[in-house]
């Protein structure tokens, strides 16, 4: 298992080391800083093996993240761990950089030791976390506070503490969605997925058992018998033809009950409180693109390049897509640029060797053009060769592209006196972009 | 209550206090000032709460970038009573830090932490639990026990599942102490907790210590029951996502004993293929995998799972970069041993403009394996695409791939060859020589249909500079000579720089020149003349020459037969070139999700055999043994002088010098990342107890061999038992002795010849676990080999050996690999290996020590043994009378040594031919008032050279040596080299 946590700012001084095992020196700091942070080309991987020890890095900004192991551990527990400090470090005091880090450097401490031992995660779950590791001192706590803290923590539902109350039992759901695309020049879809998660924020007391329907073909088919009781929402975007969607994967926050995801196709649980992600999934069929950019690019000459690209809105002419931004690489000795565009602002941004084109609202049904003048410097060295980067996309739009619909979610608490009815519900779908880009 | 509501309205004001402290705490990471640590030992003991607290904290910041703050241990020590929990985990991770180096001070720490396994609050009890686990001093283990037992059984679930973890801790430290105390029954006990944390943790402590045991009551631990693993299945639900992922990989291990329970676990573990911890889906992969392998593969059950693998393993693609690596690097397993589960989903391998470089070249590998006539036509668009990209290995990988989808789709090469061919016109120097080595791939799968892109090849002959490529070039040159109308210039000119090439390069010069002259006899006459003598004449590598005088043979006898041998047909190439090889692949399979899958290595492979934890066990763990191997050496050359005087048999030192395993574990694997003063130490211990050995080795031996039945044969050995004289400790090293002694007579004896050594046994089947292995050093010619024989004394069958050696003072290294087939239980087997003088050169101390490291698939064994000098005699020993009288001359005086031989019956001449037959040359003789002197040469193998006078007065027979060389510590060896032949 993990022999020790080190991280480092990017001038590869250490910030923080904590090693769990005996197995590894305090060279291994070194070791990694000299051969990875110091290297000189580019990092090729994110495991690197140095004389037996294996270390695993990612990086935040500017400060790398490191994990060293001399054995042969779980390498995807070994990432998904890092990743899960960086959030709980993150829940605790913002944004991971330099300074927050040697600002909590006791804190921080102190949650290695408590999310991991010898090696093994533990509990990472802020929400419990925060209940007892609060910088504070504990000592005073009350014997039935700590053994309530200590169940929580081992307990089969260490996401939820008992004794939860609220005036007003309510709840949001956003079903937030990113569109990638790569197309061809020529217009043909190369490779289009979604992948959407539902963002679950549950105001609700006590221990409530919530079950959840979607308009998936596999559990609508099961459960046909089962009342639609949709609660609010968007019967809005395209796709869903018939209503269905094929979900290709999905995949569930700990506290939803797989087994019975598995024979039954049911979606229930007992929800953490506060915000969290209920869901993940992916679709890969019936996606309604929302944009179409069709490029035109003639190189007239080595120094002289014409650029045209249109985009076509492809949705409902009655919704609104927002922060739409189109992205034009150009060439990297590209000396000047003149652009027009029937609406929205066009910029050439030569720190990012970029035409941006920006439309702030684009209705559905629409078509908008931009042409560019591009002129080079004539490529003296050696004709650095440019590879046409693909023209990339970036939007929002209020509806779900996949077609995916919330069908109801129903809460139950059997123990207190509050129904189905009296909570208070919302549904809310946007659809962005992911990595939605068309080849010139 | 008044004091409670007072707190309560003192609480905002002291989160203020500590907000504006955290504010601050990152000017702990600033000073550096002189003075600091006399400072900190100040406030360390000041009165004041708040200060004390301030200084620990500086102080841990100060260990955190790397300062040494271990002076300050009693000081940090003495504030761990403080009854604020904050200080206290500062005061522990200090603690986990420097105990190891304050052994005796670290023991002030105990009471408070056996106090704190019973405070009241859980909370406490498990951090003290959980760090006193974590301080690596004997002393403090032994305090471990009580409250460690307490806590297994604590009311507390977060207690227990910290103790559970403790017990692994624990048995790295000490795995008797763990089985003694019941620690490991305990630890099952949990297995059963009603907590499913604790199970979890259970779990995770019951492979790790099965993993690295020692013991079969340890090893067996994870030999589970059905019963269990269906229990743990259902706890599955309950568990963290952490947990899921230990009892995943635990039952991973189980083998269902029929179909049912196989399928009945699949359809278990597959809903956490939903999960959405990436390392849950690929643990659960890996239960699936493996007990897929169980079932019939035709049945609907099997097809139906393997459907259901696809789309988890996809969707991880969507997740952070470095979990899209390891998911790829697992699936490029997957989809080579089960292709179908992935064959419909070739697009979500298509490589985005923004992945990492990392991601690019992996989704690469599988977009190619994927690949088939079906989808050609994307694949060939997509890798066009990416061969104008800017990253200079992905494009490279990207033109190797347009060649494999040639080879492997035949209706695509036409398609292939042209893209390849559009590449090459781009002139990108890189491009074009990837293009030139695929293309020749192309022609060996497809001969005779695409030559004419010959043409093309020729234009950028000029560019070209990295071997393969040139290479590749020349083949295709030499392939289609009779096509190409000025080969013999093109070839020709690549003659010109025909020095400064590379091997590979030369060799494929060689052969397509000889091509060229067998298919253009009349006028290449002259150029393969020229080529045939570069490589026999001007060239150093042995494969050069041989093959050029293979060739030239060839030529000059048969050249019939050499158009046989040199334009035969060749074997076409096959589709896959890159799978791995099935055993590794099946054997990854089992660790999918783990290090190996990323590597593609077995786990041997890059974990340090000795694991820290393991040379921690080695040491601490068994204090008696260590104890009888450290004085064992010595204990056992005095009880075998003893003896030998005893029964009038001559004294017999052990025959060869075995330092106790766990000293050379530190050196031989030098990795010094770790334990480095281990290491030092351990090799301190083992010169000292070679020091103790007689010089007198090889003559002892010699003598063995030839005095009939030897004496340890027929003398009252006591059996290995009896601890009589010696004391319990020597008994083992004793019987070590003559188990040698008797290997090295037979192994003599079957060796015949009478100039080689007897065999010494190197390894005693005790210390190999089954594996003895006796051997020797042999000369034939020029070839210097180690003979060894292994024995198999264990019950079971060894395979997989491999041997190494550790840096010594000439440099020997195995020649080849050790080739090996499995030996089955008592079967013997000699082998010889071949030895070369190019490995590392370090000097060792005696001189002529060599570490060897012997792996099978137990475990590695590490052992010493003595290379005979003479052994390390070369040929090139002769010289001139003049050269020898110089460089007599040139060697100060003061390097001159002079050895009593005794007496022998051979006069000067015999002396001389005896000497001669292991490359000891006498360059000249002289008598001198009936004296004769001979004056001898030797050089060894790192070019040392020894001059040597040996004087025979005949009337006595008395032989004087007198040794001159510029280094003098090889003069022990050289005597005992004359002493041992002029014996023998």
């Amino acid at each position: 298992m993990i022999g020790g946590l080190f991280v480092y700012n990017h001038k590869g001084e250490v910030l923080i080391s904590r090693v769990y095992r005996d197995d590894i020196g305090r060279n291994a700091v070194d070791a990694f800083r000299v051969n990875v942070i110091h290297a000189r080309q580019q990092v090729r991987s994110p495991v690197t093996n140095i004389a037996h020890t294996s270390f695993f890095h990612i990086k935040r900004s500017n400060i790398w993240i490191c994990a060293a192991a001399k054995k042969n551990v779980n390498a995807a527990l070994v990432f998904q761990f890092l990743y899960k400090m960086v959030e709980v470090m993150g829940n605790y005091f913002g944004k991971i950089n330099e300074d927050n880090i040697k600002n909590n450097f006791v804190l921080i401490y102190e949650l290695l030791d408590e999310i991991m031992d010898y090696g093994y995660p533990q509990n990472t779950d802020t929400g419990i976390l925060k209940t007892y590791i609060t910088q504070q001192g504990i000592k005073s706590q009350t014997k039935e506070e700590t053994t309530k803290i200590t169940n929580q923590v081992t307990g089969q539902i260490a996401w939820r503490r008992e004794g939860i109350k609220y005036r007003r039992n309510e709840l949001f759901l956003d079903v937030i969605e990113s569109v990638n695309l790569l197309m061809s020049p020529q217009g043909q879809v190369l490779s289009a997925h979604v992948s959407g998660r539902v963002q679950m924020k549950s105001f609700l007391s006590g221990m409530p058992e919530c079950k959840f329907g979607i308009n998936d073909k596999i559990v609508v088919d099961s459960k046909r018998q089962e009342p639609g009781a949709t609660s609010g929402g968007g019967n809005l975007g395209g796709g869903g033809k018939a209503g269905h969607i094929a979900i290709d994967d999905c995949q569930f926050h700990q506290c939803v009950k797989l087994s019975k995801f598995d024979t039954e196709h049911a979606i229930s649980f007992i929800p953490p409180d506060g915000e969290f992600e209920l869901m993940r999934y992916r679709t890969t069929k019936d996606i309604s693109l929302p944009f179409r950019v069709i490029p035109l690019v003639r190189e007239i000459g080595r120094t002289k390049m014409e650029v045209k690209v249109v985009v076509k809105s492809n949705f409902k002419p009655s919704l609104l897509a927002q922060k739409v931004e189109v992205r034009i690489p150009t060439p990297l000795n590209t000396s000047g640029v003149q652009v027009i565009c029937m609406k929205g602002k066009a910029r050439y941004k030569a720190s990012d060797n970029a035409i941006v084109w920006k439309i702030k609202r684009m209705g559905g049904m629409k078509e908008w053009q931009l042409s560019a003048e591009i002129d080079m410097l004539s490529a003296t060295d050696k004709a650095k060769k440019w590879t046409r980067p693909p023209i990339s996309m970036n939007f929002e739009v209020p509806f779900a592209p996949s077609g995916f619909k919330v069908r109801y979610l129903k809460v139950f608490e059997s123990k207190l006196n509050y129904s189905d009815h009296d909570v208070i519900k919302w549904v809310r779908y946007i659809g962005k972009s992911g990595l939605y880009e068309t080849r010139c | 209550a008044s004091v409670s509501e007072s707190l309560g309205n003192i609480r905002p004001w002291l989160q203020k206090v500590t907000t504006q402290a955290k504010t601050t705490d990152s000017k702990y990471f600033t000073t550096t000032r002189k003075g600091e640590i006399f400072e900190l030992k100040a406030e360390l003991n000041s009165e004041r709460k708040d200060k004390r607290k301030e200084a620990v904290k500086k102080v841990i910041a100060s260990m955190t970038v790397g300062k040494d703050v271990s002076t300050l241990f009693p000081d940090v020590v003495n504030c761990m009573q403080a009854d604020n929990l904050e200080l206290k985990k500062l005061v522990y991770l200090y603690l986990m830090n420097y105990a190891k180096t304050q052994p005796d001070k670290a023991i002030m720490a105990v009471n408070t932490f056996v106090r704190d396994c019973e405070d009241p609050n859980p909370l406490i009890r498990a951090l003290a639990v959980r760090t006193i686990g974590c301080i690596r001093v004997d002393e403090i283990t032994a305090y471990l026990c009580d409250p460690l037992r307490k806590c297994l059984k604590d009311e507390d679930p977060y207690v227990r599942k910290t103790a559970a973890v403790c017990v692994a801790k624990l048995h790295d430290i000490d795995p008797l102490l763990v089985e003694e105390q019941g620690f490991l029954d305990a630890l099952k006990e949990l297995l059963a907790d009603s907590n499913p944390m604790v199970v979890a943790n259970a779990v995770a402590a019951i492979t790790e210590i099965s993993d690295s045991a020692q013991t079969d009551t340890a090893a067996d631990m994870l030999c589970w029951s059905g019963q269990l693993i269906n229990k743990l299945l259902t706890a599955l639900n309950e568990c963290t996502e952490w947990g899921q992922v230990f009892i995943l990989d635990a039952v991973a291990n189980y083998m269902p004993t029929e179909n049912n329970e196989a399928q009945n676990m699949i359809e278990r573990v597959s809903p956490r293929l939903a999960h959405a911890n990436a390392a849950v889906v690929l643990s659960a992969v890996k239960v699936i995998m493996k007990l897929l392998e169980m079932l019939d593969p035709n049945s609907d059950f099997v097809l139906s799972t393997i459907k259901k693998l696809s789309a988890p393993l996809v969707t991880l693609l969507s997740s952070e970069p470095e979990i899209q690596y390891v998911a790829l690097r697992n699936i490029n397993l997957i989809v080579q041993k089960r292709p179908d589960i992935l064959k419909q989903e070739l697009k979500v391998f298509f490589v985005k403009y923004n992945d990492p470089i990392y991601v690019k070249l992996e989704k690469l590998d599988i977009l190619i394996r994927l690949t088939s006539a079906a989808n050609i036509a994307n694949v060939l668009a997509e890798l066009k695409e990416y061969a104008t990209e800017v990253d200079v290995d992905f494009v490279r990988k990207a033109v190797r791939a347009i060649g494999r989808c040639a080879i492997k789709v035949e209706s695509a090469a036409e398609r292939c060859v042209s893209t390849l061919l559009d590449l090459i016109q781009t002139k990108v120097n890189y491009v074009v020589q990837e293009a030139i080595v695929v293309i020749k791939d192309i022609f060996r799968k497809y001969p005779n249909k695409y030559e004419s892109v010959i043409g093309t090849l020729c234009e950028n002959l000029d560019t070209l500079d990295e071997p393969e490529a040139r290479a590749s070039m020349i083949w295709i040159i030499g392939e289609y000579a009779e096509r190409i109308d000025n080969a013999d210039e093109l070839l020709e000119s690549f003659l010109e720089g025909f020095a400064d090439e590379q091997t590979a390069v030369q060799l494929q010069l060689l052969t397509s020149v000889v091509k060229l002259f067998l298919k253009r006899p009349t006028d290449t006459q002259e150029l393969v003349q020229q080529a045939l003598s570069l490589a026999t004449q001007e060239a150093d590598n042995p494969d050069l020459r041989d093959r050029g005088y293979i060739y030239w043979r060839l030529l000059s006898t048969d050249p019939a037969a050499a158009k046989q041998v040199v334009l035969a047909e060749k074997p076409l190439i096959s589709e896959e070139t890159d799978l791995l090889e099935p055993n590794l692949l099946d054997e990854l399979i089992c660790h999918i999700g783990s290090l190996a899958s990323v590597y593609h290595k077995p786990p041997a492979a890059f974990v340090d055999g000795r694991g820290g934890g393991q040379v921690a066990k080695a040491t601490k763990g068994l204090p008696s043994r260590l104890a009888a191997e450290a004085g064992g050496a010595a204990a056992a050359a005095a009880g075998g002088g003893d003896f030998g005087a005893g029964t009038g048999a001559p004294g017999r030192p052990a025959v060869s010098v075995i330092p106790t395993q766990e000293s050379l574990i530190g050196d031989l694997l030098d990795i010094d990342m770790s334990g480095g003063a281990t290491a030092a130490a351990a090799m301190a211990a083992a010169s000292a107890s070679t020091n103790q050995q007689p010089v007198d080795l090889l003559g002892e031996g010699l003598d063995s061999l030839l005095g009939g039945p030897a004496p340890s044969a027929t003398s009252p050995v006591p059996p290995s038992g009896a601890s009589a004289a010696a004391g319990g400790s020597g008994a083992d090293s004793l019987a070590d002795i003559f188990g040698g002694l008797g290997g090295g007579v037979g192994g003599g004896l079957g060796g015949g010849g009478g100039f080689d050594p007897p065999m010494e046994t190197w390894l005693p089947a005790q210390k190999g676990k089954g594996l003895q292995i006796e051997g020797r050093f042999l000369r034939r010619g020029p070839q210097l080999s180690m003979e060894l024989r292994l024995r198999n004394n264990a019950m079971q069958q060894l395979n997989g050996f491999a041997v190494q050696f550790n840096k010594n003072s000439f440099g020997l290294a195995p020649a080849q690999p050790l080739a090996m087939n499995p030996l089955a239980p008592q079967q013997s087997v000699t082998t010889l290996l071949p030895l070369n003088t190019k490995g590392p050169v370090q000097k060792m101390d005696p001189l002529l020590t060599l570490q060897v490291a012997v792996k099978n698939n137990i475990d590695i064994f590490y052992f010493a043994c003595l290379i005979p000098m003479y052994a390390l005699f070369t040929e090139e020993g002769d010289m001139d009378k003049r050269v020898f009288l110089s460089t007599w001359k040139d060697i100060p005086p003061e390097n001159e040594t002079q050895f009593n031989l005794g007496s022998y019956a051979h006069d000067a001449d015999t002396a001389s031919t005896m000497l001669r037959s292991f490359n000891v040359f006498t360059i000249a003789k002289r008598s001198v008032e009936s004296t004769d002197m001979l004056y001898q040469c030797v050089k060894l193998t790192n070019g040392i050279l020894v001059l040597a006078e040996l004087k025979i007065v005949p009337q006595t027979n008395a032989y004087t040596l007198s040794l001159k060389s510029r280094h003098v510590e090889i003069y022990p060896g050289v005597h005992e080299a004359y002493l041992a032949v002029l014996k023998g």
